[in-house]
Formats: structure tokens, C-alpha cells, sequence
């Protein structure tokens, strides 16, 4: 058992407050840095795939889940980010400031999205969004002289200081770096005032004016670091991939991106991760059960999609708040054992919301 | 000289006027009621002077700055905060979350150092949570500290509603049916609240109430609307006693 005490004004809003979190996460950690060693090498180029979705999951997860609105338009933040890094680095610019030209061009983009997306929300901002995503595609595919067209593009070796990132260890310590940096200002954002805005946002814009937070602000805000983070993913995954083509950042990768967010538990950023680590794991997954099942379903057009959308309906079904709420139902199990109810986050009935003014 | 003053204010939807050349001023550390039955314009009136709706006409002066014109979400800059009729608690987060978006006013370090988490942030938040806890030590919410909103009683959440006002440190408090929902007890203690809100803490309230028990308790003066016009204004047992309310309300 464990009572939560806040013994000084700074504990509310401490990370890891106990041992046992610190030693957990420590312990992860220190896992995630032996991994490349250990690891076939086949998983170790995955795993750092996985961490370039966490990025792009957490893009989306400011979005979508702090401010929520919704965007099905993800994947054209990606093809940014991958176009502008591959372009910078073959106009010599070197590796790292091309990884932050990357994500700031792709936030100013953002900024330009964003301020006419706000005016709209809920549905038709998805809308928007995902028109966004079809002309960046679009886009791509016939600017041939930067993007190389249809062709693809190949891309430059991230080389820093004499140093090639490019091989697999150094690649993978890259993505996990740029995760971690990520992950802790995302979580500092969060904690603090400009985190609470969002989620005033989100939840009540007649309480949120009432309060002095500028609502279409936040909102614009909320799309700018959302497309810069989801825009470093994307120049991260261009070093990955290696050759970029327009196909690769299509409605499939915004709709993937979505479903991290939501499998994962809108509104967490560990949500975020979870997602981000199962959705983009599962094609792997499915790869490797392939030969286990009848032929007739193995060699079914489609499969991935099928299991992706069985996945969704089952979370929407029965875990509404995701992989997090899942999560947080079993460490209460752990903490409050032997006395944990089974009824404990069954929410009381929810009040009627009116008087909503826009 | 009044510390609130609202001149001439109309407010037209359309053909609809919902209020029509309305003047009223309060003065320091008065509670003001508005009463009037359903339709009177008590909510718009509050809503015309928080910036939702643009008045057709007239103008609001708060501390000799007119704020008719200012924009929706810098009228708590001037020292104004509001409650609303149908809660509007931002669902997702604890009763501290809501309390603390209530400093949203109030600096906590640049964009850059909240990023960042330096110092400087830390002790900002620090502060807020000291003052959002003596709002919570006044408003008896101990309990509730880290429960989330969503499943709270409607009491209680109206409870919160106030006190996320409160920690935005006002000057004038606008209540909007602070009693409606609420059983007599829980009533009576909000006229205590009111109370100590009023000579505790010196801030001028403007409440828009149907329960004559709470408003006759905690009211010093109090204005009554009917179709958006003003029908009486003086003490409670002035206006309760006035011809003009009764008919308004007894259909006479």
C-alpha cells in the first residue's frame, strides 16, 4: 500500500516521486543502451524505427491528445521533415543543424496549417488535415527538381563532426538520444502552465477565456510544436529508410500515427510511447506469425490493415483510455494490493454541458 | 464613485433584444444580486460584461477603465472572474489541475524555461500551489485535492467552480446561479462563503440568482430583470415587496 502525501508545494508536480519509479525507469534505460549489443541486428534497426514513431506518436499526442484536435494530416509533417533534412544535407548544410532547419521549417508550415485549421474543429478539422496530407503528397511527387519526384530521392549519410551516424549502433543511440531530449520537454511543457492551457482547451473554451488563456493562441501553439516534433521524426526517418518516395508518407502513416495516439491513451504522452511502440511493432509481428497460420489467411491482401483495425476496435471497445489506462489500472492493482476494487475507476455519471459559446 | 459601472448596455440578436438599455453601478465590496425569471437577460448581462457577446450599445467601466471592447481573454487581467450556470470544469484533470489553471494570469516563467523546467518555473509553480491551497483551505476542498473532476458531486463541483475563480485573485466575482443544483444546507454554507468572500477577502460580487433565500442572506442590494429591462433595484425586501416584480413573476 501506498497513500500519496504531498509534503511540500513542489511534489505535486515531480516526476518520480519514489524510489521504485526511478529505479524502474533507470533500469529501462540502462536496457535500452545494452539492447544494440545484445540484439540480433535485424531488431536493432527496428527498435530505432520504433523510437522515430515515439517521436512522431508524441508529435501527434500534443495535438490530439492536450489540445484535441484532431489531425489526420500527420504523415505530410513527416515527408517535411524527410525531404528538408535529405535536401539540406545535399546542399552540404551539416548533419545537426539540418535536423533543427527540418523541424523548425516543418513548424512554420504548422503555424501556417494551423492558423486557418483552428477556425474548424472536431470532424471537419480532420478534414482539413487530411486534404493537407493529400497535397503534400501531391506536392512531393511533382516537384521533381528538390524531391526527386517519383523517382525517390536518396538520402545523405548523417555524418557529425567527422563522425558517421549512419551505421546501425550509432544510428540507433541517435534516435534514442533525440527521444529522451523529446520525451523531457515535452514532459516539462506539460507540468507547467503552458501544458494546462492545452488541456484548458481541450476541455471548456468558455472556462478557458474566463481564465486569460488565449484559446486560438494555444491552439496555433499546440500545431507549431506538434509539427516540429513530428517534423524531426521525419527527418530521423529519412536516415533510416535511406531513399525516400512520395508513397511512404501516405494516408496509411497519418492513419498509423493515429492510431498510436489513440490505442496508446489520448492525453498521456506515456500513452504516446505505448501506442507508438505496439502499432509500429505489429507489422513485424504479423511478419513473423505469417508462416504459422493457414495459407489461405497468410496470403490474404491486406492482412496488416485488417489486424490494425481489429486492434483499434477492440481498444475502442473495451479499454477506451488505452494502453495508459490499462497501464494505470495495474499499477494501482500493485499499489493499493491487496484492496484494489475492480469498480475503482468506474467514473460517476458525467454532468450535462451546455452554454457553449464559440 | 462606483467601482463598477454598466452605462446604457443593449444587447440585440437579430430582432430579439435580449437586453435593452440596462444601467447599474456597485460599488466597492457590495454583493449585488440580479433576479428576474427565465429569459430576463441576467445571463447575457454577465455574458456582455466577461466579452462572450459584443453589447449593441452602451458601455462596461470597471476602475474607471472601460472594458467593452477589450478582448475575451484579458478581462481577467483587469480583475474580473466569473463562475458559470452549467459547470464548466475542464474534465480532465484533478481539482488541483483546475485550481491551477486558474493562476493562468499569473507569470510562470517564459516558454523556453517551462521547456526546460528551471528554476525559476519551479518556484512560480511552487507559489501557485501556495495560494491555490489557501483557496482550498477556505473553501473546505481538502478532501477532493487530487480527485479528478469528472466524478466529483455537482455540489462539490460547483464548490470547485468558485474556487478556480477565486485563485485567479479578483477584484469582482461574477456568480452565475451559484445555488442552482444545491440542497438548502449546502446553500447556507455558500452565503457563508459569500460572506467571508465579501469582508475576508474585499471582493466585490455580482451574482445572477432564483433562490431568494440565498439572495435576501448575502444580497446588499439587488436588481431585478424582466425581458431584458430593468424592473426594480434597491434592498431585497424593497425589490421582493416592489408591485412591478411580483407581477413579473405571478403573471399578474
Amino acid at each position: 500500500m501506498r497513500f500519496h502525501y504531498d509534503t511540500s508545494y513542489h511534489d505535486g508536480q515531480t516526476l518520480l516521486r519514489y524510489p521504485v519509479g526511478r529505479i524502474a525507469y533507470a533500469a529501462l534505460l540502462l536496457a535500452l543502451l545494452v539492447v544494440p549489443w545484445v540484439l540480433p541486428k535485424y531488431y536493432v534497426g527496428e527498435m530505432s524505427y520504433v523510437f522515430i514513431m515515439c517521436i512522431a506518436s508524441l508529435g501527434l499526442m500534443t495535438l490530439v491528445g492536450y489540445t484535441g484536435q484532431v489531425s489526420l494530416g500527420h504523415s505530410a509533417f513527416i515527408a517535411i521533415g524527410a525531404y528538408t533534412e535529405t535536401w539540406m544535407l545535399s546542399q552540404g548544410v551539416p548533419f545537426g543543424p539540418s535536423l533543427l532547419i527540418a523541424a523548425c521549417l516543418s513548424g512554420v508550415i504548422g503555424l501556417v496549417i494551423g492558423l486557418p485549421a483552428i477556425r474548424v474543429s472536431g470532424l471537419y478539422l480532420a478534414m482539413v488535415t487530411l486534404a493537407f496530407a493529400i497535397l503534400t503528397e501531391h506536392t512531393i511527387g511533382h516537384w521533381k527538381g528538390v524531391t526527386g519526384g517519383f523517382n525517390g530521392l536518396s538520402v545523405g549519410n548523417p555524418v557529425l563532426a567527422g563522425f558517421d551516424l549512419g551505421g546501425l549502433k550509432p544510428f540507433y543511440y541517435l534516435c534514442l538520444g533525440v527521444l529522451v531530449l523529446v520525451l523531457a520537454g515535452l514532459l516539462n511543457l506539460m507540468r507547467s502552465k503552458t501544458g494546462r492551457a492545452f488541456m484548458g482547451v481541450r476541455d471548456s473554451e468558455a472556462a478557458a477565456y474566463s481564465l486569460g488563456i488565449w484559446v486560438a493562441g494555444y491552439k496555433v501553439l499546440a500545431f507549431v510544436i506538434s509539427a516540429m516534433v513530428t517534423g524531426l521524426a521525419g527527418a530521423l526517418l529519412a536516415h533510416h529508410v535511406r531513399f525516400l518516395t512520395p508513397e511512404g508518407f501516405g494516408l496509411i502513416l497519418s492513419l498509423e500515427l493515429v492510431l498510436m495516439v489513440t490505442i496508446g491513451g489520448l492525453g498521456s504522452l506515456r500513452g504516446a510511447i505505448l501506442g507508438a511502440v505496439l502499432i509500429s511493432m505489429l507489422p513485424t509481428f504479423i511478419s513473423r506469425i505469417k508462416p504459422m497460420l493457414p495459407e489461405h489467411i497468410s496470403k490474404q491482401f491486406g492482412l496488416e490493415i485488417f489486424v490494425f483495425g481489429l486492434v483499434l476496435a477492440l481498444f475502442v471497445l473495451f479499454e477506451p483510455k488505452g494502453l495508459n489506462g490499462r497501464w494505470i489500472k495495474f499499477r494501482t492493482f500493485l499499489q493499493t494490493f491487496p484492496l484494489y476494487r475492480k469498480d475503482m475507476f468506474k467514473r460517476g455519471k458525467s454532468y450535462m454541458k451546455s452554454e457553449r459559446y464559440k | 464613485m462606483s467601482v463598477f459601472e454598466v452605462k446604457d448596455v443593449s444587447l440585440r440578436f437579430g430582432g430579439v433584444q435580449a437586453v435593452g438599455n440596462v444601467s447599474f453601478t456597485v460599488e466597492q465590496g457590495e454583493v449585488f444580486a440580479i433576479i428576474g425569471p427565465n429569459g430576463a437577460g441576467k445571463t447575457s448581462m454577465l455574458n456582455v460584461i466577461t466579452r462572450v457577446f459584443d453589447p449593441s450599445a452602451g458601455s462596461v467601466v470597471f476602475e474607471g477603465q472601460d472594458i467593452t471592447r477589450l478582448p475575451r481573454h484579458k478581462i481577467v487581467h483587469s480583475g474580473i472572474a466569473r463562475t458559470f450556470q452549467n459547470i464548466e470544469l475542464f474534465e480532465g484533470g484533478t481539482v488541483l489541475d483546475n485550481l491551477l489553471l486558474g493562476r493562468h494570469r499569473f507569470d510562470h516563467g517564459s516558454f523556453l524555461a517551462q521547456w526546460l523546467w528551471t528554476p525559476g518555473v519551479r518556484r512560480a509553480e511552487a507559489a501557485s500551489r501556495a495560494h491555490v491551497e489557501d483557496v482550498i483551505d477556505l473553501l473546505d476542498l481538502m478532501p477532493y485535492r487530487n480527485s479528478p473532476v469528472a466524478g466529483l458531486p455537482y455540489g462539490v463541483r460547483k464548490v470547485v467552480e468558485l474556487a478556480r475563480a477565486l485563485s485567479t485573485q479578483p477584484r469582482l466575482l461574477l456568480l452565475d446561479e451559484p445555488a442552482s443544483g444545491l440542497n438548502p444546507e449546502e446553500t447556507r454554507e455558500l452565503a457563508f462563503w459569500i460572506d467571508d468572500i465579501q469582508k475576508d477577502l474585499g471582493i466585490t460580487v455580482i451574482m445572477v440568482e432564483h433562490d431568494m433565500s440565498l439572495v435576501s442572506e448575502a444580497a446588499d442590494r439587488v436588481l431585478c430583470m424582466n425581458m431584458g429591462q430593468v424592473l426594480a433595484l434597491g434592498s431585497p425586501a424593497q425589490v421582493q415587496g416592489d408591485p412591478a416584480v411580483i407581477a413579473a413573476y405571478l403573471g399578474g
